[in-house]
């Protein structure tokens, strides 16, 4: 129960700092917006980030990795967080990279894992299917076909869908759709025949997709994992992936935080600071608290994945997400709020943050699924 | 074997020894220790386990062995705890001179007071209690009106207390008291005397729970000794902060509490139902409850970690200033959803219809209240923690 950073993890979160503020400040992410650039991240930034060895962080050193382990992925998520920078690490890493190398059979890890450390290829999770997150909600079905499967349905918000290369596609192999059973994961290329990808546009300016698979031919050898044993891989990639977007989301919540009480310092109505105001004073202690234990259980959560505690990860990782949804929600309202008017203008950069949050809050599960399936691990 | 090992190893056998079987069950609020001159014992197994505590210090490990304290190292102190954790040992003494009185005796009294004061605390012989607010100073204290006129050798003291938690079962108590009208917080002095000593009077005063923990105390023409104030005339309000400090930490220690036996949800079970799939029925209260319990855990950890960077000297502290707050959120929270799980038997109020239980989580409930109140408020905490943590402006 490590609940402090050691030396190299305080380095590695410093030297990501450093490179957010300096290539990737707000401004950068604002631009990205306005030029309504097609691929909506910047491969500048993209291949500084590999070239830290970030893309591999938590890849075994075998393929190619750094092995440093998952916290280091949770401190750079953390400063990405801070300064909104729409990197595939997210996508292709956080989440595609954890599937292959807890999922995927050694020829799989020997083609793919490599390539993501080395920022060659992009890759994105096709998971949901509704407005609602609700990973085992897969109707999306896989008939075997010829030598393979045939793969028909329609996926929604697939994160970077739009510019990923090699989809992992969640789909049902049996049982009916809500069943844990019977979903089976596999690797699909995007550009075979029957897949199409149409870009959505967030309130985040970020990009999803919606991809449609109509018959579309894979050969077995795409399967990751077991045939029907998907939610064995899934799972636990959506414990990492709701801890990782956690980590980002603290680093935007002490990023509004810190902003919005420089402002109450700044800001002067009534001929005195609006800080001193005591109804925004107790409001910012408020926020102070929730930062205080959302750091808390998102430490002891990312801590407890390199320390091979995988019996605790499900309900750590749905507490960590669940209290950092809390706390940004608070926070980014609060932030837009104690900024008044100027707060609301696009030119001022904390409203980017209230949208991120939502988005944020929504991917891999809000505070509500969050809880219901705290509930429901814990037998009530 | 180290010899934090060996350390290890005796202590365990000691306990094993030494602690009766019945104090190794939960604690029940009957049978708590506070001690004092009129101690009683309802159970007679934790007379002894006390007197064996107190022997060897261990009711308050740290403290030096010349004051009757263990003498324990930070590491030899960790060991105990787990030790007596590991057999689930009730605590020997709860006591505001462990808590409150005796750390600052050992950083501002006269040797000759520590060895006087220090080592009863320690075997429970004196029961203490707290002399701080009156009716017309609450959160703003260092308005206290309670006069402290020297004569000779003797000061003699008039004036009111309130809310002096248990005041009519103490020995001593620890006051503040004006000793100059001209200025108001460098003319507050800290001082030590006998509850006994003629012209105290206290008076009870009943709680919204029924209890009648905390009293009214009046001071008509009290002598008390000069060479009892601790720390120099006049500067007892640095005192009377620190000590406040440390009664903080203890109020803030009950958001950790869990129920011992039954987790919450197992409790919401059988006042609520399940539905067909085995969940709470009642979806409101299943959410409540997760978040609750969410909350819980993060500042549990809170807890930890402001620990762990105390030890490896990292940043100030500034997150234990939130403890107290946050931990009487908590368990107000808590004792709230206690009593709504429980529908009409979590609001009965004696008699027939409601067992002992549901009578102790609704009379909980309501002490709960206090806990944003005692030991200075919850606003006043935010106060401070905008000004000195987060660095907001004063008007
Ligand atoms: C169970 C219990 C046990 C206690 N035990 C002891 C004891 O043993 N010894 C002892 O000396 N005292 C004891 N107290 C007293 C306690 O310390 C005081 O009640 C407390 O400090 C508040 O003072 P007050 O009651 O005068 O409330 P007030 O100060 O009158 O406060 C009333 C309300 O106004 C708010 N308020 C006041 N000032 C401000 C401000 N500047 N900004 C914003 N809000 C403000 C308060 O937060 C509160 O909500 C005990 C209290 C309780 C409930």
């Amino acid at each position: 129960m490590a609940l402090i950073l050691n030396e190299e993890q305080t380095l590695l979160k410093d030297s990501a700092k450093d490179l957010m503020t300096a290539a990737a400040p707000v401004t950068r992410f604002r631009a990205l917006r306005d030029a309504k650039d097609e691929l909506g991240y910047s491969k500048d930034l993209w291949a500084q980030m590999v070239d830290m060895g970030w893309a591999g962080i938590c890849i075994p050193e075998e393929f190619g990795g750094l092995d440093f382990g998952f916290h280091g992925l949770g401190l750079v998520l953390e400063e990405t967080g801070r300064t909104l920078a729409a990197t595939p690490l997210v996508a292709s890493i956080l989440v595609s990279a954890s599937a292959i190398t807890l999922g995927g059979n050694d020829a799989q890890k020997k083609v793919l894992l490599p390539k993501l450390a080395e920022g060659s290829l992009l890759m994105a999770l096709a998971l949901d299917e509704s407005s609602h997150f609700s990973p085992h909600k897969i109707a999306t079905q896989a008939q075997a076909s010829g030598t393979g499967f045939k793969i028909s349905g329609n996926k929604v918000f697939v994160l970077d869908g739009h510019v990923a290369e090699t989809l992992i596609v969640a789909t049902r192999t049996s049982g009916k759709t809500g069943d844990r059973a019977g979903i089976t994961l596999f690797l699909v290329d995007r550009a075979a025949a029957g897949v199409t990808v149409t870009r959505t546009k967030m309130v985040d300016s970020r990009n999803a997709a919606r991809i449609s698979f109509a018959d579309v031919q894979v050969e077995a050898s795409a399967m990751l994992g077991e045939l029907g044993q998907g939610a064995d891989i899934l799972d636990p990639v959506l414990d990492r992936a709701a801890l990782g977007l956690a980590a980002e989301m603290l680093g935007a919540s002490l990023e509004v935080f810190e902003r919005t009480l420089a402002y109450l310092k700044e800001r002067t109505q009534f001929e005195t600071k609006i800080g001193s105001f005591q109804a925004l004073q107790h409001r910012a202690v408020d926020m102070y608290c929730n930062l205080e234990l959302a750091k808390s259980i998102l430490m002891e959560a990312l801590s407890a994945v390199d320390e091979g505690r995988t019996a605790d990860l499900p309900v750590l990782a749905s507490s960590a997400k669940a209290q950092l949804c809390e706390t940004l929600h608070q926070i980014s309202s609060e932030g837009v709020q104690m900024h008044g008017g100027i707060g609301m203008t696009d030119e001022h950069e904390i409203g980017f943050f209230l949208k991120r949050a939502r988005v944020a809050e929504k991917t891999f599960g809000d505070a509500g699924y969050h809880y219901d399936r705290l509930a429901n691990l814990n037998g009530f | 074997m180290s010899d934090i090992e060996q350390f290890r190893a005796e202590t365990r056998a000691w306990l094993e020894d030494n602690c009766p079987a019945s104090m190794r069950t939960p604690s029940v609020a009957e049978e708590m220790v506070w001690g004092g001159r009129r101690a009683t014992f309802t159970n007679p197994d934790s007379k002894v386990w006390l007197e064996r505590m107190g022997a060897k210090g261990w009711t308050a490990p740290m403290w030096p062995a010349q004051y009757g304290g263990g003498g324990l190292s930070m590491a030899e102190n960790a060991v105990l705890e787990s030790e007596l954790r590991r057999i689930k040992a009730r605590p020997a003494l709860a006591s505001f001179g462990l808590w409150m009185l005796g750390p600052v005796l050992l950083e501002f009294a006269s040797e000759s007071q520590k060895l006087e004061h220090l080592p009863k605390i320690v075997r429970g012989e004196i029961r203490w209690c707290q002399g701080y607010s009156e009716p017309g100073a609450g959160s703003d204290l260092a308005g206290l009106q309670t006069k402290a006129v020297r004569d000779g050798d003797v000061y003699v003291i008039n004036g009111q207390k309130v809310w002096t938690s248990y005041a009519d079962q103490c020995d001593w108590i620890f006051c503040l008291v004006r000793t100059d009208t001209t200025v108001k917080h460098n003319g507050i002095s800290f001082i030590l005397f006998d509850m006994q000593s003629p012209g105290v009077s206290v008076k009870p005063i009943k709680l919204i729970s029924g209890e009648s923990p905390f009293c009214e105390t009046f001071f008509d023409d009290v002598r008390v000794p000069a060479r009892d104030q601790v720390g120099e005339l006049n500067q007892g309000w640095t005192i009377a902060k620190r000590l406040l400090q440390h009664e903080r930490t203890n109020i803030g220690d009950f958001g950790t509490a869990q129920s011992p036996q039954t987790p919450m949800h197992e409790q919401a079970k059988k006042y609520i139902g399940e539905d067909a799939l085995g969940r709470l029925d009642d979806a409101a209260m299943r959410r409540e409850i997760a978040k609750y319990q969410v909350r819980q855990k993060a500042y549990g950890l809170t807890y930890a970690r402001v620990g762990q960077e105390l030890k490896a000297g990292l940043g100030d502290g500034a997150a234990s200033s939130i403890l107290k707050a946050v931990g009487a959120e908590l368990n107000k929270h808590r004792s709230e959803l206690m009593i709504d799980m429980m529908g009409t038997q979590g609001i009965g109020w004696e008699g027939d219809g409601f067992n002992d239980w549901e009578i102790m989580q609704t009379r909980g409930w309501l002490r709960s209240k206090a806990n944003s109140i005692e030991g200075g408020t919850t606003e006043i905490n935010k106060n401070v923690v905008a000004k000195n943590v987060l660095g907001l402006p004063t008007k």
